[in-house]
């Protein structure tokens, strides 16, 4: 009974609003801008921020990455004939850091190399890693075939190498290659698996297999490379010296993430004369993708409130003219013995279904707005369960706030004079 | 259908007692009403006359409880409403008050049948009763096929039938006529006087304002009024049922 009874008077309100067609929707306009904004940015923003999420749970929260950096004067020596730069991290370095810190659970050192390739009649540069078998535990990827390294490869110094997906594209090595002799600069290894890697990057920090093609044991990239490199870029010689160009560190629990990081930051200063390294922490990164967020939120809402502000003072002028337009309705419905609360609520349900109509049209722009972005920018967006309820809550509020004013205006007319009124 | 007792029938249904409304108009007061003592019979049609500004205005809005004393009392069936709130007043109107008016004062948006479903509707009747209801009322004031229409398609003499209809939709003790005929020309506002004597016979209580001599003739009794007093009763003692 109740229930029907609140059905007919929202069923009124929509018939008095379809008298005046033009000018309902042109008021509900301001309401369909507002929350249309409202839901399209809330979708734009979480995409931006679920993908930097997801950049940042590729490096690891628990990690901390310290890679080699030629340092400044470095750089402009280097331009010299035959000079050797000697930078970047070593080997001391790495054990330093794996015995100094007791809640480091594990790390893994990188060697990085450009290694002239052939499998069968294939050639190709490849970029190699040298490290150990930790690596595949700091850097999770998925196996698609073969093994990944073990520690006796490491004790026996086997000349067996990984593959990543984008090494095994360049060298059209499939599943069926596992087994096969991979040429490595003047060396044969043995393909012994496949494994899936990622790209991208998380503010300035690469993802650690960013365009990496192979994976060899360190010990066995020591032995047969040396840590000596030649460049030889348009007609000079450059020669590098680089132990290690990252240690990735894994930190037992993420609040430790940052003292740790602090801590190796203090002792590589005391062993490198130069700042020839860096400690990047993805944690801290989070942490700023986090604020970033919030930040948006902030002028998001911010946005959002002064468009749902607008709409709703549009709202209430609109009704206020509707009130005085229908003085003469009111004064015979009062007569007839209709009460001021009455009146109150006829003309609240107006405002409310004129703003909650503008804000489910506003929610279904607000929704192909993101689709179009994704379309045409290839913009991660996500509508959230929020993002959709939000700001419909928000325009029924509008609705009620803005209407409330007009409505008791309504009210107070005087049934006599409204009578007389032409 | 409305049967009563003699003895109801001839019971007072309205009194005033030094009835006095005073409107503040800058420093002046003006009194509309001052010291008004009157009482009207159930069953009875009155027409209340007098030139304009005479006070007959506010009396009727006061008798239909539109519009409440400055001091004295007015008994509404017995009861004192003189001081009755907003809602109280309000309630009145609805349950025991019917109205019609000099410009029809129909909602120009609703249809005929949701004019006159109109005090159902704040009375809480479900809409399938009211609109057996309004048909019915229709048919009484011989609108039947005019349901679907709006005020707009209609003639004068029918809008205002539609506003009688309105006003007995509530089944009300009183029906107030404020110069229903003012806007009708004259052989149609001899209808609508007939239509409201078929409801006085009928045993509803009429209080007709209007200043058309002629009119008044269809009232049992007259009242006149000049400056907020009584100028003169003519009341018909043995009117008959």
């Amino acid at each position: 009974m109740r229930r029907t009874r609140i059905a007919r008077n929202i069923l009124l309100g929509i018939e008095n609003l379809l008298l005046h067609k033009l000018r309902s929707s042109l008021t509900m306009l301001g309401v369909v801008f507002g929350v249309g904004s409202v839901v399209a940015m809330l979708a734009v923003g979480e995409g931006a921020s679920k993908e930097a999420f997801e950049q940042i749970r590729k490096l690891g929260s628990d990690n901390i990455i310290i890679s080699a950096i030629k340092s400044a004067e470095e750089e402009q020596t280097s331009t010299q004939h035959s000079h050797m730069s000697i930078y970047g991290l070593t080997y001391d370095d790495h054990a330093r850091v794996a015995e100094s810190f007791k809640n480091i659970n594990r790390t893994a050192p990188v060697k990085l190399m450009r290694k002239d390739s052939r499998l069968r009649e294939r050639a190709m540069e490849l970029r190699v890693v040298g490290t150990t078998p930790e690596w595949f535990l700091l850097v999770p990827r998925e196996r698609l075939a073969g093994r990944v390294l073990l520690s006796s490869d490491q004790e026996k110094r086997s000349p067996v190498v990984v593959l990543t997906e984008f090494g095994a594209r360049k060298l059209l090595a499939t599943e069926s290659t596992i087994g096969q002799t991979v040429r490595i600069g003047g060396d044969q290894f043995e393909i012994i698996g496949i494994v899936k890697s990622e790209s991208g990057q998380a503010g300035n920090i690469q993802i650690p297999d960013q365009q990496v093609d192979a994976y060899i044991s360190i010990e066995v990239a020591r032995i047969y490379f040396g840590d000596i490199f030649t460049k030889v870029t348009s007609g000079s010689f450059e020669r590098e010296k680089v132990e290690l160009h990252q240690i990735i560190v894994q930190v037992d629990k993420t609040e430790n993430v940052e003292a740790t990081a602090a801590g190796i930051e203090r002792m590589l200063e005391q062993f490198h004369k130069k700042k020839d390294y860096v400690v990047s922490v993805p944690l801290a990164l989070l942490k700023q993708a986090e604020a970033t967020k919030r930040t948006f939120n902030i002028v998001l809402g911010s946005i959002a409130g002064i468009s749902l502000l607008v709409g709703g003072i549009g709202i209430m002028n609109i009704m206020l003219a509707s009130v005085t337009e229908r003085t003469r309705e009111i004064g015979i419905r009062r007569a007839i013995g209709a009460k001021r609360r009455q009146i109150i609520y006829q003309f609240l349900i107006e405002t409310v279904v004129l703003s909650t109509a503008g804000g489910l049209i506003g929610l279904g722009v607000g929704l192909l707005i993101p689709l179009l972005i994704t379309y045409f920018s290839g913009m991660a967006t996500v509508i959230t369960l929020n993002g959709i309820l939000l700001p419909l809550f928000i325009s029924m509020g509008i609705g009620i706030l803005f209407g409330l004013y007009p409505a008791v205006h309504a009210a107070q007319v005087d049934p006599i004079i409204a009578l007389r009124h032409e | 259908m409305i049967v009563r007792s003699h003895k109801e029938t001839n019971a007072e249904i309205v009194r005033l007692e030094d009835a006095q409304k005073i409107y503040q108009m800058g420093m002046q007061q003006l009194h509309a009403l001052a010291g008004v003592t009157v009482s009207f019979k159930r069953g009875s049609f009155w027409a209340i006359m007098g030139p304009s500004g005479s006070g007959k205005s506010t009396m009727m809005n006061i008798l239909g409880c539109l519009d409440r004393l400055t001091s004295g009392q007015y008994l509404l069936e017995g009861r004192d409403v003189s001081r009755l709130d907003d809602d109280s007043l309000s309630e009145l109107r609805l349950r025991h008050l019917g109205f019609v008016f000099q410009s029809f004062n129909l909602i120009p948006q609703l249809t005929v049948q949701r004019n006159i479903e109109l005090p159902l509707y704040y009375l809480g009747w479900d809409s399938a009763r009211s609109a057996q209801r309004a048909e019915e009322l229709a048919e009484e004031v011989g609108l039947a096929d005019r349901l679907r229409h709006r005020p707009a398609e209609l003639s004068g003499g029918e809008m205002q039938r539609v506003a009688i209809a309105r006003a007995l939709a509530n089944d009300p003790q009183i029906i107030f006529a404020d110069e229903p005929t003012g806007n009708l020309d004259s052989a149609t506002g001899e209808q609508i006087l007939e239509v409201l004597s078929k409801l006085n016979k009928q045993g509803k209580t009429i209080i007709m304002v209007t200043h058309e001599s002629n009119l008044a003739a269809y009232a049992s009794s007259k009242l006149h009024m000049r400056d907020g007093i009584i100028d003169g009763i003519d009341e018909d003692s043995d009117e008959a049922h």
